[in-house]
C-alpha cells in the first residue's frame, strides 16, 4: 500500500505539473461550456443549450483526461525510460497500473466538481436521479478511453501519441455528440460515429442528465464493448522501452 | 530481515557460456564470468561489446538464448520479484521524470522499499542536497547521474549494477561518483560497474571482466592482469645489430622490431641495462635511447579488443553508446 501511494502521489504531483496537460483536460471543457452556454448556436435540442452541454463537457472531460492526458504522459515517459527504471524496482506492474488508474480517477472527479459546479452557477438544474448511471459510464469510460490512450503510448513513439491523442480528442469532440448532438449529424456519420466510444458516453450521460432524457439502447453495449477491449489490447500490445 | 536468505549466496554475480542475442545479432555469445560479495567488479570493453546487454540481463530485463547465470544465488529471469528488493540499479539514460524534484524522486522510490535510506541523507552523500528544489532537467550531466546514483542506493541493496555511472560526468562528478563506490565497498554492498573508461577500472577494480565483441578475453585483479612476465626493455642503435651474439650475451631473447629499434623480452632491471649496455660497449655502438616497459592495464586492453586480435565476425551493435543521461528522443534503450 505504501508503495501504491508513494506511486500516485508522484503520478498526480507530475500531473498537475504539466501545464498543457490541464489545460486540455479541463480548459477545454469549461471553454466548450462557457462559451457554447452563452452564445447559442449549437443546436443542443433543448430549450437551454446549458441543459444539454453541462453533462456533454463531464463526457469530454472523461475522454480528454483516460485519453489525451494518460496516454501523453505515459507515451512520454516510456520514451524517458521511466518505465524502464520503474520495473527494475520493487514496484510492480500491477501497482502502476493502479497507480495510474487512481490518479485519473481523482483528477476526473476534480474535474466533474469544477464542471458541475461552474454549470450550477449558470443556472444548471439536473434531475437528481441519474447521477449513478452517469458515474457508472464515466468509469466504464475511465476504462475504454485510458485503453486507447495506453495503447497509442504503449506503441507509438511520444511525439506520435501527442500529435494522434490530440487529433482523435478533436474528432470525439466534433461527432462524439458533445458540441453537436448526433441527431444533427448527417446519417451516415451519425451512424459511424455510433460505433466509436465518444458518442457512447456522451449518450449515456446525456441521456441521465438531461431532464426527461433517456439513454438509447445502442450506447451502453458500444461503450462496454470498448472498456472490455482497449485495456485487454493495451496490455497485450505495450512495449515498456520505446 | 525481509526476505534474506538463510545463507550467503556464493557470489554476487555468476554467469556460465551465458548467450544473449540482442535484435537479429549476438550480443553475448558464451561468456563465463564472477563478480565476488562485497568487491567492486568492472566489467570493461570498448562500444558494442555486450557490457550493457550483460547487465540487462542481469537486472532482468533481456532474456538469455543459452547458458546459466545467478545474480545473489537466484536465476534473474525468473526470481526477479525476489531479486527487486536486494538490488540497486543505475540505467544508462536514467529513466527519470525531467518535471520530478530530486526530494521527490527519492521519496517515490523509497516508498517501494521496506527499509529505505532516507533521502534527505542520501541527498547529502551524492552532494545535491543544495539541488533538491531543482526538476531533473535543470540539473547538470553530472549532477543527473548522481542523482541516478542515489536512486540506486535508496532501498539499500546488496548488489549495485551501476551501467558507465560516469559517462558525461566532470572530473570532479567523477571523483564524487568513484569515491562513493568505494565506500559502498567499504560498507559491503557487492558492485558491478561498466565502463569503457580503463583509468576507472584501474582506480576501482577488485576484479576487472574484458569484454571484447560479446566474448570474454580476459579477467582477473588488475594486478593480475598487467603481468611483469610482458615487460621489456626497448633501446635504439644502429639498423643490423648481431642479435644472436647479444642475445648470447644477455640472456634473453632481442628482437629487431624496427630498423634500429629493439626489444629485450626481459624485465628491465638494472642488471639487464648495464647489460645491454656493456655489450654496445664492445661492439663500439651508441644507445639513441633506452627505456623500461612496464605493462599497464590498457596494454592488456588494446592487446586483447585490437581489431584482428578479436574474435571473427564481429557483429555490428548499437548498444554500448556514450548515452548521456538526458533522455533524447528516439534513443535506443
Amino acid at each position: 500500500m505504501r508503495a501504491f501511494l508513494g506511486q500516485l502521489r508522484t503520478e498526480l504531483r507530475l500531473g498537475s505539473r504539466q501545464g498543457e496537460q490541464l489545460l486540455v483536460s479541463l480548459g477545454i471543457p469549461l471553454l466548450v461550456l462557457v462559451f457554447f452556454s452563452s452564445v447559442d448556436v449549437l443546436p443542443t435540442g433543448t430549450a437551454d443549450p446549458l441543459d444539454y452541454l453541462a453533462p456533454a463537457v463531464l463526457s469530454l472531460a472523461v475522454i480528454s483526461t483516460s485519453m489525451v492526458s494518460l496516454g501523453i504522459g505515459t507515451g512520454f515517459e516510456r520514451q524517458y525510460g521511466v518505465l524502464k527504471r520503474l520495473g527494475a524496482s520493487p514496484l510492480g506492474r500491477g501497482r502502476w497500473v493502479a497507480a495510474k488508474l487512481a490518479a485519473v480517477a481523482i483528477t476526473q472527479a476534480f474535474q466533474w466538481l469544477v464542471l458541475v459546479g461552474v454549470s450550477l452557477l449558470m443556472g444548471w438544474s439536473p434531475p437528481a436521479t441519474g447521477w449513478a448511471m452517469a458515474i457508472a459510464a464515466a468509469l466504464v469510460g475511465t476504462a475504454a478511453f485510458g485503453g486507447i490512450g495506453l495503447l497509442m503510448a504503449g506503441t507509438l513513439p511520444g511525439v506520435v501519441t501527442l500529435a494522434a491523442a490530440n487529433g482523435v480528442y478533436i474528432i470525439f469532440l466534433l461527432i462524439g455528440g458533445i458540441v453537436v448532438p448526433l441527431n444533427e449529424l448527417p446519417a451516415g456519420l451519425a451512424a459511424v460515429s455510433k460505433v466509436f466510444p465518444a458518442a457512447a458516453l456522451t449518450e449515456v450521460i446525456t441521456g441521465s442528465l438531461v431532464a426527461g432524457g433517456q439513454v438509447e439502447a445502442w450506447a451502453w453495449p458500444v461503450l462496454i464493448a470498448w472498456g472490455i477491449t482497449t485495456p485487454i489490447a493495451a496490455s497485450l500490445l505495450f512495449r515498456w522501452e520505446s | 530481515m525481509y526476505r534474506r536468505r538463510m545463507s550467503s549466496p556464493p557470489s554476487a554475480v555468476t554467469v556460465t557460456d551465458l548467450r544473449i542475442q540482442r535484435g537479429h545479432h549476438d550480443a553475448v555469445r558464451g561468456t563465463t564470468w564472477q563478480a565476488a560479495l562485497g568487491a567492486i567488479t568492472v566489467v570493461l570493453g570498448p562500444n558494442g561489446a555486450g557490457k550493457t546487454t550483460s547487465i540487462e540481463h542481469l537486472e532482468g530485463y533481456l532474456r538469455r538464448e543459452s547458458g546459466t547465470s545467478s545474480v545473489l544465488g537466484l536465476d534473474p529471469q525468473t526470481r526477479g520479484d525476489d531479486l527487486r528488493p536486494r538490488v540497486g540499479v543505475m540505467l544508462q539514460g536514467g529513466g527519470i521524470q525531467p518535471a520530478i524534484r530530486p526530494l521527490e524522486l527519492l521519496q517515490q522510490y523509497a516508498s517501494f522499499f521496506a527499509d529505505p535510506d532516507s533521502p534527505e541523507e542520501l541527498l547529502q552523500r551524492v552532494g545535491l542536497a543544495e539541488r533538491a528544489r531543482n526538476t531533473f532537467r535543470n540539473l547538470s550531466g553530472g549532477e543527473q547521474q548522481r542523482l541516478s546514483l542515489a536512486l540506486a542506493l535508496v532501498g539499500k541493496p546488496e548488489l549495485l549494477f551501476l551501467d558507465e555511472p560516469t559517462a558525461g560526468v566532470d572530473l570532479s562528478g567523477r571523483d564524487l561518483i568513484r569515491s562513493l563506490v568505494r565506500d559502498l565497498a567499504g560498507g559491503g554492498r557487492s558492485i558491478v560497474l561498466t565502463t569503457h573508461d580503463i583509468a576507472e577500472a584501474e582506480q576501482l577494480a577488485d576484479h576487472v571482466v574484458i569484454l571484447h565483441r560479446g566474448l570474454v578475453v580476459a579477467q582477473g585483479a588488475p594486478s593480475t592482469l598487467v603481468s611483469k612476465d610482458s615487460d621489456t626493455l626497448r633501446f635504439s642503435a644502429d639498423p643490423g645489430l648481431d642479435l644472436s651474439s647479444l642475445s648470447d650475451h644477455i640472456g634473453a631473447t632481442v628482437t629487431e622490431t624496427t630498423p634500429g629499434g629493439y626489444v629485450v623480452e626481459a624485465a628491465p632491471q638494472p642488471a639487464l641495462v648495464s647489460s645491454v649496455a656493456s655489450w654496445l660497449a664492445q661492439h663500439d655502438q651508441t644507445i639513441g635511447d633506452i627505456r623500461a616497459e612496464n605493462q599497464t592495464l590498457e596494454d592488456v586492453f588494446r592487446a586483447v579488443t585490437t581489431e584482428g586480435s578479436g574474435p571473427s565476425q564481429a557483429p555490428e551493435s548499437a548498444e554500448d553508446q556514450d548515452a548521456g543521461i538526458s533522455p533524447k528522443p528516439g534513443e535506443p534503450s
